[in-house]
């Protein structure tokens, strides 16, 4: 049972990261490919229609946790207090520029929303990356099962870390190239012109760092974790993920130089689940590893809820997402193709 | 006692995430009340424009859409802080209960902000590629995503206030032992008729505000009637099943399961039989009487047991230890959410029969309080949750956790109060950019976004 909703549970969060990704990879690039009033205007409307759904997978994914491992949900939130609060407003402002921009046509209006969507969906990116570099990392769990971060202290991977140091830095950097390339390729699927090929510039300028990145992320990962491939060791058939990895990361590149942007994109989609599946895989049993004591770990073991819950739970999680899966085909259909400022505006 | 007293003003953790949780929560609630009512008038609007072929109503239901959308998104953004709540400000409380209250948390993420949130993207944009009829499902699905949502937070808070269907894991966390005994809990059946009627009515009072204004102006009138006829019509319905039954069987139930709340909200300090109801009054804990009441002899015994003659428990019977705190606020919020229903009952139902008689649109006397009253319902409905949730105190869970035992112990007063005052800061600007948004909608009116559809 604690197997399959720790994958259930991670599969959410993967679902989340892919889709509301390329809205903030949309944020991120929107002064750097933006050029004209309706640059601005045709980037917004590419995500109008969709990121709050989108956004639906941070909530399901974590009332998902709230409800299948309340000691976790409860000691991370807690202990990572102060940034998720600053989460919270990000995530305030993002919803904020995106819907308010266009209601009031006077430019200084909608250049202080510009700046707003540029400034919350960058700092989302690099404070998400930071968290999961955080748990990979692990903190400082007490025996009596809590913990509390500070934003930073000497930022060294030490015993007493804060939220950001060196390592995890390098996660938000991570999080931040990629979703900006992510952003880029969802770009050039949803726009032509001009547009389109600034967005296919940015991904083959920048393809470089991410992949320069990706490699220092993993070896990090293994110097700051030395027990991060332990799972690795025992099913060998995990190493399938980094050859995964590197393989949709040369997709990318190769698929955007042929400017067949639909496979581009999709191999994007696969780099960001397989990178977050690996960490799974490494985590596993963990949910929240202590960064010095392996008995204090909360484990899927020692966090999950009651089994009449997860049975039952089961059932309606079932089928409630096959019904999000139906709405989610019906609104991409609805609003597929290029996106245009003529007619209604969304989709084409 | 709302804060020890070792710790200095504003210092004391406990009551900084109590006032963290409320203030957001009170802020979050001023917006689902009027999506959740509003939905369903607009998916009357659409109705009445299909079934008669009315474009006058179709134009109603766009001008409502777009301040629907304005409302959904500071509904969206300030929603999430509270699911993030539980665990960031009570982590105590969601390990014990997240066995519990976790599953009605999750489901509403995955039954009705997936839906809510995908149709309405279709209700908003897609008018010109749907049929009127698809059009007119995607506004139903909003509706029902809104009202699902409803539902389970309802089913999440009424756990709190009255737990059934769960039972004490070995190490101390509550799971639940039955999926529909949770869901279909009496307590949360009765709290949410009465909440989804306040939220209609909010709904009715603000539609209506908006038409007697127009109508006061000159401006507008073809909308503005219809606007005045549809909240005039859902608001006397709507007030009225307010009271009764919703109002009247969660009070009876609530003297039956909450006794001590129920004499802190009456201000009945000892027991008695005939017990009078106070309509006005200022409750005093240190000599434990109600200064300057003005009340109604009997009739307390009257509205709970049926008869004048049945005894009411009073606050006497309870440990001090147990009375829920702060009384004084619990009186007053309690009295303003009754005292405003009934105002609600009647310029509702003077407007309804001035409409009968076709009199209405010429009523300046009635027309103004129309337009003015827009705010009450806010209130009522803030005073209503503050109600229940400080009647509910000193528990977190009623009977079975403590308040104090439900916080973030590690999270310290220094932090908390750094981030309510954020939210504050947050709030005030969200607060001025809606009021500026709606503010130009209700402006430039009805035709204005009849014609920037048909123009584009
Ligand atoms: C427009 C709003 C409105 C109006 C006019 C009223 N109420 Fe109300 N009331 C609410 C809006 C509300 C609410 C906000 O919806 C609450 C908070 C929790 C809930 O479920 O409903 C509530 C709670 C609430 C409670 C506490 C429930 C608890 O502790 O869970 C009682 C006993 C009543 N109501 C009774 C009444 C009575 C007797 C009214 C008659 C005049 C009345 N309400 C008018
Ligand atoms: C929108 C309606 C709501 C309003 C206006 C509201 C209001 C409040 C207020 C005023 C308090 C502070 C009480 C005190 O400190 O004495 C409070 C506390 C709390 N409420 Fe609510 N509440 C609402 C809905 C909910 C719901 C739906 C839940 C659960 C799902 C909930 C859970 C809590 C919790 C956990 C606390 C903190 C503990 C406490 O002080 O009791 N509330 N709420
Ligand atoms: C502690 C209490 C609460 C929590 C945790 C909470 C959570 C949320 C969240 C996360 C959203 C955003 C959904 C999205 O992205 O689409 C939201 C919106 C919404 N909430 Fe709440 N909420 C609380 C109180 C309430 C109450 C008391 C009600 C009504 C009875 C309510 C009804 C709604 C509705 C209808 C929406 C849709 C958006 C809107 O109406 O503006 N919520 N809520």
């Amino acid at each position: 049972m604690g197997f399959i909703w720790f994958w259930i549970v991670a599969v959410m969060l993967a679902a989340y990261v892919v889709l509301d990704g390329f809205d903030l990879g949309v944020g991120i690039l929107h002064p750097l490919l933006a050029r004209s009033e309706s640059d601005r205007q045709i980037m917004l409307r590419s995500i109008g229609p969709v990121w709050d759904g989108n956004e639906v997978w941070l909530l399901a994914g974590g009332g998902t946790l709230y409800f299948a491992f309340p000691a976790l949900y409860a000691a991370a939130f807690s202990g990572f207090y102060l940034a998720l609060m600053i989460v919270l407003w990000l995530l305030i402002m993002r919803g904020a520029s995106v819907e308010l921009r266009m209601h009031i046509d006077d430019p200084l209006w909608r250049s202080f929303f510009d700046g707003l969507f540029f400034l919350s969906s960058s700092l989302l990116a690099v404070f998400f990356g930071a968290a999961l570099a955080n748990v990979i990392r692990g903190v400082p769990l007490r025996a009596d099962g809590y913990f509390f971060l500070p934003l930073w202290t000497n930022w060294r991977v030490g015993p007493q870390p804060g939220i950001l140091d060196w390592y995890t830095v390098i996660g938000g950097v991570v999080a931040l190239v990629a979703l900006a390339i992510h952003g880029g390729l969802y770009l050039a699927v949803k726009t032509e012109g001009d547009l389109q090929d600034r967005a296919r510039t940015f991904v083959r300028r920048s393809w470089a760092v991410l992949f320069a990145i990706t490699i220092v992320s993993l070896v990090a990962t293994i110097a700051v974790r030395s027990d991060a491939l332990a799972n690795y060791s025992a099913f060998p058939l995990a190493y399938a993920i980094p050859i995964v990895v590197i393989g949709s990361l040369g997709g990318m590149l190769y698929f955007c130089r042929g400017k067949t942007d639909r496979r581009a994109f999709a191999s994007s989609c696969i780099y960001l689940s397989t990178m977050l599946v690996g960490a799974a895989i490494s985590l596993y049993p963990r949910l929240l590893p202590s960064s010095s004591d392996a008995s204090l770990d909360i484990t899927v073991q020692n966090a999950l809820s009651g089994p009449y819950a997860m049975r039952v739970g089961l059932i309606w999680w079932a089928f409630g997402m096959i019904l999000a899966l139906v709405y989610f085909v019906v609104i991409y259909r609805m609003f597929r193709g290029k996106v245009t400022l003529e007619g209604d505006g969304y989709g084409h | 006692m709302m804060w020890s007293s070792d710790k200095s003003f504003l210092m004391d953790a406990l009551l900084l995430h109590r006032l963290h949780f409320a203030f957001t929560v009170i802020y979050h609630y001023l917006f689902p009340q009027l999506t959740m009512g509003l939905a369903l008038l607009i998916v009357v609007l659409k109705t009445v424009a299909l079934v008669r072929h009315n474009e006058r109503y179709n134009e109603a239901a766009r001008f409502w859409a777009k301040i629907f959308a304005i409302n959904f998104l500071i509904g969206v953004v300030t929603g999430i802080p509270m699911e993030f709540q539980f665990g960031t400000n009570w982590a105590q409380f969601s390990r014990f209960t997240g066995g519990v209250i976790g599953q009605p948390l999750a489901m509403e993420g995955v039954f009705s902000f997936f839906l809510e949130s995908a149709f309405l993207g279709l209700f908003l944009f897609g008018e010109k590629r749907l049929s009127p009829w698809a059009h007119w499902a995607s506004a139903f699905l909003v509706f029902v995503g809104s009202w699902i949502s409803g539902f389970f937070i309802i089913v999440t808070n009424a756990w709190m206030q009255h737990p059934v269907a769960y039972k004490v894991l070995p190490n101390g966390s509550f799971e639940v032992t039955s999926f529909w005994g949770l869901l279909m809990n009496p307590w949360a059946l009765l709290q949410y008729a009465h909440n989804m009627s306040g939220a209609v009515i909010t709904g009715a009072f603000v539609m209506s505000a908006v038409g007697a204004f127009y109508i006061l102006e000159k401006r507008f009138d073809e909308h503005a009637r219809i606007f005045v006829r549809v909240g005039v019509i859902a608001g006397v319905i709507s007030c009225a099943t307010q009271i009764f039954p919703t109002g009247d069987l969660h009070g009876r139930y609530m003297a039956k399961h909450q006794p001590a709340a129920v004499a802190a909200m009456e201000g009945l300090f000892s027991s008695q039989a005939g017990a009078p109801i106070v309509l006005m009054g200022q409750p005093d804990e240190t000599t434990q009487s109600i200064d300057n009441p003005i009340a109604v002899n009997d009739m307390l015994s009257f509205l709970i047991y049926g008869t004048t003659r049945a005894e009411v428990k009073g606050l006497d019977q309870f440990p001090r230890d147990q009375w829920p705190s702060p009384l004084p606020l619990l009186f007053y919020s309690y009295h303003i959410m009754a005292g405003l229903g009934t105002y609600f009952v009647l310029l509702m139902l003077v407007a309804v029969f001035l409409l009968w008689r076709g009199k209405l649109f010429d009523t300046r006397w009635v027309l103004w309080p129309l337009f003015l009253s827009f705010p009450l319902p806010y209130i009522a409905n803030t005073a209503g949750w503050m109600t229940a949730e400080i009647g509910r105190q000193p528990w977190l869970v009623y009977g079975l956790i403590r308040t104090s035992d439900g916080y973030s112990k590690n999270v310290s007063a220094g932090n908390t109060l750094f981030t309510l005052l954020g939210f504050m800061g947050m709030y005030t600007l969200l607060s001025i950019l809606f009021i500026l948004l709606v503010y130009r909608t209700v402006s430039e009116g009805p035709s204005a976004s009849a014609k920037q559809r048909s123009a584009s």
